[in-house]
């Protein structure tokens, strides 16, 4: 193989370009290109929080309160795809790019150009989507999943079609730099059962992202061409069947809520060690049991569609297929539990977050097998036990993950310490409001109300009163959130040591805080005390 | 993996990346805004959609161009290559698993929702209430469901043009191998030779594409609108027909590219790339004339 010299091109070498565009909208460098997409994350963030704001006022009482009942169906169609593709999403992406390069002692992503591509792709395709709240017609409301002949209807539909389809274009570049990255760009001596599970997880959720995203292009092109070109995928009067989209789109669909979630299993693999004092208990489990995760994602889709007149050996093979998912899932809650046991903790926020993942991640996952079970789910399929189920793995889960990665990785990227007494404001509070805001909301799924109503039964009133309560709270307190951002980013004193934590491991932390613009020009040689699994040359 | 690198390599700032998502919102805006105005709108839409499409050719020209000028520079080392070798391969995964969203629809069809429509199976009330005469079949006289959506149609023979065709792409497929054996043996007249064959078959396979479209729609009355068979006819084909088209273009880029010199028995991660999407292109034919034409 051929050793080119230093062929380095660097005009910038030492700091980042002073020229506005040039830094941002021609960057090749992860670490800006991560800020991009953690910022356009928050920001989606809050647009999609303001969105279940107006569905919680909503709802606050029985009758109509607020709003029309299409732009409330507006609302919840436009609040999960914006958090879903535009705020979890984006969140790990801008995480695994600023974090990757440094786990595994790359200089940058494999593909930097493409990386920068994949970013700008998506405010492009949120003024896509987005725009469509303004149109005559509105917006998509059939649900975010689009179901025909339901969203064959919205007028928008071509808008909202191309938006999925270059936030899917953007998702599965973004995932084969990724997998290149992982694969190619390692630093000798960090072999891939010595990297940190969360480098793991990435490497496993960039192949599901490849595998699925182009499956939607699929399903949402043929919803394009039975609405505009006359094809008959899904009229039963043309041979088709609406249930075909729906089997193409939960095969997307389910190992999708992987995707949101196998990368917070990477942060919680993280931050527990740290703050436990202790490697992780079991790291090969660990690893093979996100594998097995992603490979059973693949075999449960229709767990989504029970009620839809499956045949009865369906039924029964995806209910036992998905309750065989909760096997590496357990062992997975089982290994952060034995990794703090024992250890000498602390309760720094990233931390609480953490903890307060495993506990709350797991309601969700027991919700999840109730789910699961074919006669229970008739009962509550469609009702807001399922709004809680999912709430329950996603806020408390994927969201909570996030917020524990930013509070984890802030003084690492900032150089600065963030606000602990704040953090720990914003901790509490979110984690009480949360519960309030869905926890009842198990209730009144069991209870019989239907999900994506403006409107419900006077029964119905005292928990969803206490819901949207916690929902105010929940999402005033991520105001608190964003101040303690802005201090650190802007106005904190207090400067972050290279190892920001006590306990800390990994390549990340050898490198100055702040990282500097370009870190190992040259690959490092990686000490026995950076790595936090497995041993030099073993 | 695992051989050392000296340095590591890092591009230089581009603004083509920003530019692509600029045409790329451009060209689907327009889309968008075309199909959704009202017949005598769609002016607008086209104008911006033509726009669009013009700035994604110059976008492609002028990223690639710049790739090439650095490669032909000595800059990339063998990890960039490496990467740019991982790029494509799963690239092509994802593409083949676009397909397979389709392929999917194609097979859940014809085993589930057709015979189902015709009162196969249990608790299917379409076939007691709604289209009790429908007995299902494939093809001409069930393919469009019980509506006959589209009208009486007849299909393309498998063993006409589409034969015609699978012969082509296979041999397509044997000069482009010829060609990149010549390349490693570093005879560039054969290369010329050959890969200028390949995009001629690749052409050629398109024309008679057109050909069979054409026959479709005004012989045999196979239309867009021939129920789900017209559906998954057309839109497999003419994915794959896309497909066709992409790599007949980037073949012929590789051809003036050996033309000038590009590439040499080391080098020439531009040549393989495509032919591997050539393979890929060919593979999935394989499948659409199996499954589509001749079962
Ligand atoms: C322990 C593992 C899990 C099991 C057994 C499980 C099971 C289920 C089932 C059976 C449903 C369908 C309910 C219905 O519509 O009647 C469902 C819905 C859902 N689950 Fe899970 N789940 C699990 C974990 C997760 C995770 C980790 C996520 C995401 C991070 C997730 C996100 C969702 C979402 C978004 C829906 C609702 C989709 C919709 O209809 O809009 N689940 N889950
Ligand atoms: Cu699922």
């Amino acid at each position: 193989m051929s050793h080119a010299a230093t062929h380095d091109q660097h005009d910038d070498h030492h700091g980042a370009p002073k020229n506005f565009f040039q830094r941002w909208c021609m960057s090749t460098n992860h670490k800006d290109i991560g800020t991009l997409y953690l910022i356009f994350a928050l920001t989606m963030f809050f647009i999609g929080g303001s969105f279940a704001m107006v569905i919680r006022a909503e709802l606050f009482k029985p009758g109509l309160q607020l709003v029309q009942p299409y732009f409330f169906n507006e609302m919840t169609t436009l609040h999960a795809l914006v958090m879903i593709f535009g705020a979890i999403m984006p969140a790990f992406v801008g995480l695994g790019n600023w974090m990757i390069p440094l786990m595994v002692g790359a200089p940058d992503m494999a593909l930097p150009r493409m990386n920068n591509l994949s970013f700008w792709i998506l405010p492009f395709a949120f003024t896509l989507l987005l725009s469509t709240l303004f149109m005559p017609g509105g917006s998509a409301a059939g649900g975010w999943t689009m179901l025909p002949p339901l969203s064959l209807q919205s007028s928008s539909l071509a808008y909202t079609v191309f938006a999925i389809h270059l936030m899917g274009i953007s998702s599965i570049m973004g995932a084969i730099n990724i997998i290149a990255t992982i694969l190619n760009m390692r630093a000798p001596g960090m072999d891939l059962l010595k990297m940190p599970v969360f480098v793991w997880s990435w490497l496993i959720t960039a192949f599901l992202l490849i595998a699925v995203m182009p499956v939607l292009a699929g399903a949402v092109t043929m919803l394009l061409t039975d609405k505009y070109f006359g094809t008959n995928f899904f009229n039963p009067g043309g041979g088709g069947d609406p249930v075909l989209y729906q089997h193409i789109f939960w095969f997307f669909g389910h190992p999708e809520v992987y995707i949101m979630i196998l990368p917070a299993f990477g942060i919680i693999s993280e931050v527990i060690p740290t703050f436990s004092r202790k490697p992780i208990f079991g790291y090969k489990a660990m690893v093979f049991a996100i594998a097995s995760i992603a490979f059973l994602s693949f075999i449960v889709w229709a767990h989504h569609m029970f009620t839809v007149g499956l045949p009865l050996g369906a039924d029964i093979f995806f209910m036992y297929a998905t309750m065989l998912i909760a096997v590496p899932t357990g062992v997975k809650v089982f290994n952060w539990v034995s990794t703090m046991w024992g250890g000498s903790m602390t309760f720094e926020t990233p931390m609480l977050f953490a903890i307060s993942f495993v506990i709350l991640f797991t309601i969700g996952g027991f919700s999840g097998l109730m789910l699961a079970m074919v006669p229970a789910d008739f009962q509550y399929h469609d009702t807001y036990f399922v709004v809680a189920h999912f709430h329950y793995v996603l806020v408390t889960g994927a969201l909570f993950a996030i917020i524990s990665a930013t509070y984890y990785w802030l003084p690492k990227w900032t150089g600065r310490m963030y606000s602990e007494f704040w953090g720990k404001v914003h901790f509490w509070n979110s984690v009480i409001w949360v519960n309030v805001l869905f926890f009842p909301q198990h209730f009144l799924g069991l209870a019989g109300m239907p999900r994506r109503v403006p409107d419900y039964n006077v029964a119905f009133a005292n928990f969803n009163m206490i819901s949207s309560i916690g929902g105010f709270l929940f999402g005033a307190s991520q105001l608190i959130f964003l101040g303690v951002l802005i201090h650190c980013v802007f106005f904190s004193k207090k400067r972050a040591a290279d190892r920001v934590w006590e306990g800390a491991k990994g390549l990340e932390w050898t490198v100055p805080s702040p990282a500097p613009h370009h870190t190992f020009d040259v690959p490092p040689v990686i000490h026995e005390g950076d790595l936090a699994h497995g041993h030099v040359n073993d | 993996m695992g051989q050392q690198h000296d340095a590591y390599f890092v591009p230089a700032k581009s603004y083509w990346p920003f530019v692509a998502a600029v045409v790329m919102f451009t060209t689907v805006f327009g889309a968008a805004h075309w199909l959704n105005a009202e017949p005598g709108d769609t002016g607008f839409g086209k104008t911006v959609l033509t726009i669009g499409f013009v700035g994604v050719l110059a976008m492609f020209f002028g990223w690639f161009r710049s790739v090439i000028r650095e490669s032909l520079a000595g800059s990339y080392n063998s990890q960039v290559d490496t990467s740019f070798r991982m790029g494509m391969m799963w690239f092509i995964f994802s593409e083949v698993m676009f397909f397979g969203a389709f392929f999917g629809a194609l097979f859940y069809i014809r085993m589930f929702s057709v015979p189902w429509l015709g009162g196969e199976g249990r608790g299917v009330l379409t076939h007691e209430f709604l289209w009790s005469h429908y007995a299902a079949s494939w093809g001409a006289d069930g393919g469009n469901g019980p509506q006959h959506v589209g009208g009486a149609f007849h299909t393309v023979a498998a063993w006409g043009l589409p034969l015609l065709n699978t012969l082509i792409l296979l041999s397509s497929s044997v000069t482009v191998t010829i060609a990149h054996h010549a390349l490693r043996a570093g005879h560039r007249g054969k290369i010329l030779v050959f890969l200028g064959l390949t995009v001629l078959l690749g052409a050629l396979f398109l024309n008679f594409q057109a050909h069979e479209y054409i026959e479709a729609y005004r012989e045999l009355n196979l239309t867009l609108h021939s129920g789900v068979y017209g559906a998954t006819f057309f839109l497999l084909t003419g994915f794959h027909g896309l497909h066709v088209t992409l790599g007949t273009i980037m073949l012929a880029v590789i051809w003036f590219r050996v033309l000038k010199g590009h590439f040499n028995k080391d080098h020439h991660f531009g040549f393989e790339a495509v032919a591997w999407y050539w393979h890929f292109v060919d593979v999935v034919w394989l499948a659409l004339f199996m499954f589509v034409y001749i079962l």
